[in-house]
Formats: structure tokens, sequence, C-alpha cells
């Protein structure tokens, strides 16, 4: 492709290429410098509670992992859940906006999108809290009633709808603007010939869509789910707020009992913890740290596996 | 791009307009304070410490900062821990806190207090603790502990419980299940019920007090206003609140000793005015033992006490002047009824206040 360039000489460097190059890797470097920072003092302030005699950890845990595990464990449901819900959802509006809509409408609906993405978490909490989960409620007694044998629905119901599926549905809410944005962004670079190959073969407008956008914009479809997740297994605020938590491990959705997740956790206890706790609760951020960061290597991996097959290229 | 762009301007003005309404209401406390004589103190206080007072906070520091004009006062409610801890660590000047100074905290060393000397327990702000609920057509509920454990504890289910009904001869309860709304984050509330509730009914509420909830019932929510919003928007429900927090809801009358008691601030100063300080203490350090089986006429002994945690001698001298004028005025008759206007609390009573008043006195 860049044949004309071959074989060049060296450069000359100006100033500003200098200055400009040089910039960019101080940049690139307090990037790290910064995740090397937070990682150290969490390690640093992690040590105590791993240690910690059994008698000194919150919630009478035995040691750290027993107190760690129900939180990791909602971490991931609570995000899992989201991520089911807010998948189908903004490829759908994506596809939508990308496909669909009139050019006028599209453009207005990407905007709001957009603007989803500004509104800040404590407000989806408190929508979350007042709105969401009174609405919801009498759906879950009905579930709970009439669909209490599938085991994801088994009572008691919770009397105020603020279960983990009401913390998951605000949580796909948030994940909504950033995933919508990329998949709309990919499905709108599906290379237009292989949309008018598909269209001139005979294909319906979802068969173009299946045959020619979603296979093209798999990677994209992936990493923008994982992005999601991201968002959702850090987010703090929502959940402290609409979540009414305990200390278990279950995958009942419309209980009152629910496992609560790291960030949530550490929002609600921090105020008043005192010793011990306050090591046990940055140790538990150590743990989401390391879980993000599993997360997003995997995201990585997948979405670097799957480009060679996407028919992109 | 353009739509965008507004979108943008939008939501930053949006912000800014309810950041700044924020800010108003914080300051739109009254300034009833007298000023008396014209103050020549100047300087900065900062407080850090426990939200269940940061209302309080917020009315006595606007009305101190109106008689002493100079002098800034900043309360930050982190939470009582983190207060007591920054207190000890000397970057706090004062700690408020819903729990006395710990004799293992006492044992340490106070950064900003004077060499030898040691920090002092102030209780300056009481708080019923009402037993809230939202039963649709129930408005006169009467309750004893073993009823309120029973239920808090997940053993009493329905609302026509026996347990229940008993204790209210021609009331109509519906036979629908009780919905139980605690606290999910660690607080001095959950600590002052559960202990109240140990005490009173300890063959049924067998855990010991804790800041955390102990047993794995009901719906947890954040704060008093999560607890209220919940309790609020779930018929059927019953929880444990801040009196200040319960505005909207039915408050349970309590038995106390062989009559039901209506919530009221005074029995709530009454219980705290009579209950011994802790023994083993130093002279000013005013640590209250609540004496939670009080039976004494409209004794409400479901209450919590929060502390005004000082040094006994500053190592800076023009920071005990402020810190005792500070308290001084935080303790007057004035500030006490402010604080029960915006924050719902119960004025101290007049015997605890002269007590409190002369521990001030001796702060340096």
């Amino acid at each position: 492709m860049t044949a004309g360039t071959t074989g060049a000489t060296k450069a000359k460097l100006r100033l500003g290429d200098r200055i400009f190059s040089s910039s960019t890797i101080l940049a690139g470097s307090i990037i790290l410098i910064l995740l090397a920072a937070v990682a150290a003092f969490l390690v640093v302030q992690s040590i105590p509670a791993l240690v910690a005699k059994p008698g000194t950890l919150p919630n009478n845990a035995s040691n750290f992992w027993v107190y760690v595990w129900p939180l990791v464990f909602g971490t991931i449901w609570a995000a899992l859940i989201a991520l089911v819900i807010a998948t189908p959802l903004s490829i759908g509006i994506a596809l939508f906006i990308s496909h669909y809509a009139p050019r006028r409408l599209a453009q207005t609906l990407g905007y709001i999108i957009d603007l989803l993405a500004a509104v800040p978490s404590v407000v989806f909490g408190l929508w979350g809290i007042v709105v969401l989960a009174p609405f919801l409620q009498p759906f879950y007694t009905w579930l709970v009633t009439n669909m209490g044998w599938f085991p994801l629905f088994s009572g008691p119901v919770s009397g105020t709808g603020r279960t983990i599926l009401t913390a998951a549905i605000v949580l796909a809410v948030m994940c909504l603007p950033i995933m919508t944005a990329i998949c709309r962004e990919v499905f709108l670079q599906t290379p237009r010939l292989h949309e008018e190959a598909a269209l001139a073969l005979g294909a319906t407008r979802w068969e173009m869509i299946k045959t020619a956008v979603l296979p093209f914009a798999r990677a994209g479809i992936i990493s923008a789910a994982m992005l999601g997740l991201g968002r959702a297994l850090g987010e703090t605020m929502a959940i402290a707020l609409v979540l009414s938590p305990a200390l278990v491990v279950n995958f009942f959705l419309l209980t009152s009992q629910n496992p609560n997740t790291i960030a949530a956790n550490i929002a609600l206890q921090f105020p008043e913890a005192t010793g011990v706790t306050v090591n046990a609760l940055l140790a538990s951020g150590l743990v989401l740290f390391v879980v993000t960061l599993a997360v997003n290597s995997v995201a990585r991996y997948v979405v670097n596996r799957r480009k060679a097959f996407s028919g992109a290229n | 791009m353009n739509l965008k762009r507004y979108g943008v301007a939008v939501a930053i003005l949006a912000t800014a307009a309810i950041s700044l309404t924020a800010c108003a209401s914080n300051e739109a406390a009254p300034a009833a304070t007298a000023t008396k004589t014209a103050s020549n103190l100047t300087g900065t206080l900062n407080g850090i410490g426990s939200s269940a007072q940061g209302a309080a906070e917020t009315t006595w520091i606007a009305g101190f900062q109106t008689g002493n004009p100079n002098v800034t006062v900043n309360y930050d409610p982190q939470g009582s821990g983190a207060g007591r801890t920054s207190f000890i660590a000397g970057s706090a000047d004062f700690a408020g806190s819903d729990a006395a100074l710990k004799t293992t905290e006492l044992a340490s060393t106070f950064v900003a207090c004077a060499a030898g000397s040691s920090a002092i327990d102030l209780p300056v702000y009481i708080s019923p603790i009402a037993i809230a609920y939202n039963v649709a057509g129930v408005t006169n509920l009467k309750l004893d502990a073993p009823t309120i454990a029973g239920i808090f504890k997940g053993t009493i289910k329905t609302w026509n419980d026996p347990a229940i009904a008993g204790q209210n001869a021609g009331v109509t309860l519906p036979s629908a299940p009780i919905t139980v709304v605690h606290r999910s984050d660690d607080s001095g509330t959950t600590q002052n019920f559960t202990e109240y509730l140990s005490a009173n009914a300890k063959s049924v509420w067998d855990a010991p007090a804790s800041q955390t909830y102990p047993y794995p019932v009901g719906d947890a929510a954040k704060g008093t206003s999560g607890v209220a919003a919940a309790t609020k928007a779930a018929a059927n429900s019953i929880a444990y609140i801040d009196e200040s927090g319960a505005a909207g809801l039915s408050i349970a009358q309590l038995k106390v000793g062989s009559s039901y008691v209506k919530i009221s601030a005074a029995g709530a100063a009454a219980v705290v005015a009579a209950s011994p300080i802790t023994t083993g203490r130093a002279a000013n350090d005013l640590a209250i033992a609540l004496n939670r089986m009080d039976t004494s006429k409209n004794a409400w002994p479901l209450v919590l006490v929060s502390y005004l945690i000082t040094c006994q001698t500053y190592k800076d001298a023009a920071k005990g002047a402020l810190v005792k004028a500070y308290a001084d005025y935080v303790v007057s008759p004035e500030a006490q009824k402010a604080a029960a206007s915006q924050a719902g609390s119960a004025p101290l009573s007049t015997a605890l206040a002269s007590k409190v008043s002369a521990a001030i006195a001796t702060i340096k």
C-alpha cells in the first residue's frame, strides 16, 4: 500500500516533532505510573487483611477469602445479568440507528443515547429506588407465585423490589450508551459492497444484516460487551443505593437476600470502618482490580482471535 | 454536532444548578445566634465524623459562624470511625462519633493534643430511634421489645401474628407478610437499635450489639434516607430509623415498663440524662452508659447519643480556645433548639447540658 515511501532517508527531526513525541511518551508513561501506584497502594494496604487472624475480620469471616468470596460472586453475577439484558438491547438499538431508522431520527436517537452516558450513576441509583423498584415489585410477586418452580425465580419475593435483578436492570441501562455507540460505529463500517452484494443476491434487509453486517461486526460486538462488562463490574453508587445486600451466595433473582458487589460493599462499609476492616475493604478492592484486569485480558484475547474469522478482511 | 454541543451545555448547566442548590440548602440554616459579645476569635476548625450528626453540625456551624465571623468551621460527615481515626492522627481538630472513644483508642497518642493530655467525649447530639412502619389503615401500632426483636429477627413473619395482635386489640392487622427494612451500611443507628434489643429481649435477640445488622432478614437500604425511601415504597414494611427520617411513616409505640409510650424528644433526652457516666475514665470524659432498661414515665430508651470528641488540652492553645468556643456554642440551648428543628434531634436536658458545659470549661 505504501510503496511510494519505501527506502526514504531518515527524516530530519524538527523541534516540534521532538516536543510532540516526548509529550506523548510522557502521557503514555503517566498512565502506567498511575496504574502501578494504585496497584502498589492496594497491595500494601491489603497485606494486614490477608494475614489477619480469625475473629478480626468483618462478618466473622475465618479468613480473607471467605470474606471476599460472596462479594466476588455478587460482582460477577450482577454484571453478567446486566450484560445479558444490555447486549441484545444495544445491538437492537445500534442496528435500528445504523440500518433502519430514517437519518434524522437516527441522529437524534444517537444523541439521546450519548446523553444517557452523561447521567451520573447516583441519579440512576435514585431512579432505581424511587421509580424502578416499586414499579417492578408487583411483577416480581407475580413471577414468584406463578413461576416459582423455576430456580432463578424462587421466593420469598422481596417486599421492596430492591433485588439483584432491579440492580442489574439499572446497570444494563448504564452500560447501554457505550455498548450502543460502539456497535453503531462497527455496523456503519460494514463494507457497502458486502451489503449491496447480499441485497443483489436477493437477501431481504434482515438476511443482509445476518449475512453481511453481523459477521463483520462480531469482534466489535464482543469488545462492546466487554467494555460494558467493565463498566458494570466497577459500578458503585447505583448498586449501593438500589441493591438490598446480604451475606449470601445464591442465584435467586427476586429475593431480599442478594449477594453484594465489591465496589458497593466498599462504599457502604468504608465510612464506619476501623482497623483491619479498612484493610479488608481495600483488599477486596484489589480483588476487583484483578478481576477487571482478567476480564479485559480475556476480552482482548477473544477479540484478537475472532478478528481473523470475521470476514472483515 | 450542534445538538450534541447544546446537550453538553445543558448538562453542564443542569449539574451546576443542582450543585449550587445543594450548597444553598446547606447554608440556609437559621442564624439564630445571640451575639452577646463581639467575637475576636479567628481561625479554622476542621471536624470529621458521624453522618448522623451531619445535619446538626451544619446548623451549628452556620449559627457559630454568624456569631464569630472570622472563624471557619468545616465538618465532613465521613462516618464515626473515620472521624475518630482522623482525630487521633491529628488531621481533624475534633471528631463527631456515634460511639465514645474505646479504651484502646484512648490509650493511643493523640497528635493534636498536648503531651500527656488525652481526648474527652462530650455528648452533644441525642436522636430518638423510631420503629416506623407502613401498613395501610394502621396508625397506632403498639409493640414491646420481644415482639420487635421477633419481627426484625424474622421469627414473626406476618402482621396478624398473635404476638402483634395480642398487643393491639381492636386494630385490624393484615395477613400480609412483614417486609423488614434495615440498614445496609454499618451505622450507629443499628448499633443502638441492637443494643436496645439485646438488653430488653435477650431471649429472642441472641446476637451481640453491632454496627452491622446481624440477621439475614429483610431488605437492606443505604443510610437513613434509603431506609425511609424503601419503607415508604413497600407496603406492609417496618424499619428502625432515626426519628428525623421517619416523616411520612407511622411510628409504633414502645412498651416501656408496663405502659406504652409515644416517641418524644423529651423522653429520649431524659433517658440520656438519667443514665450513668461510664466509670474508669478521665474526669471530663462524659461517655454515657445508656440505661436501655429505663422504665420511668415517658422514657424512650431506644435512643442514639452522638459525641463531640475533643482534646482535654490542645497542643496549639489558639486551637483549644476555638474548639472550646465552638463546643460551648453547640451545647447552648439555642444551638440545641436549632438542631432540633433542623435535624430532628432531641435537645440535651438542662442537667446534662450543664454537666457537659462544665467539662467544656476545662478544655484548653
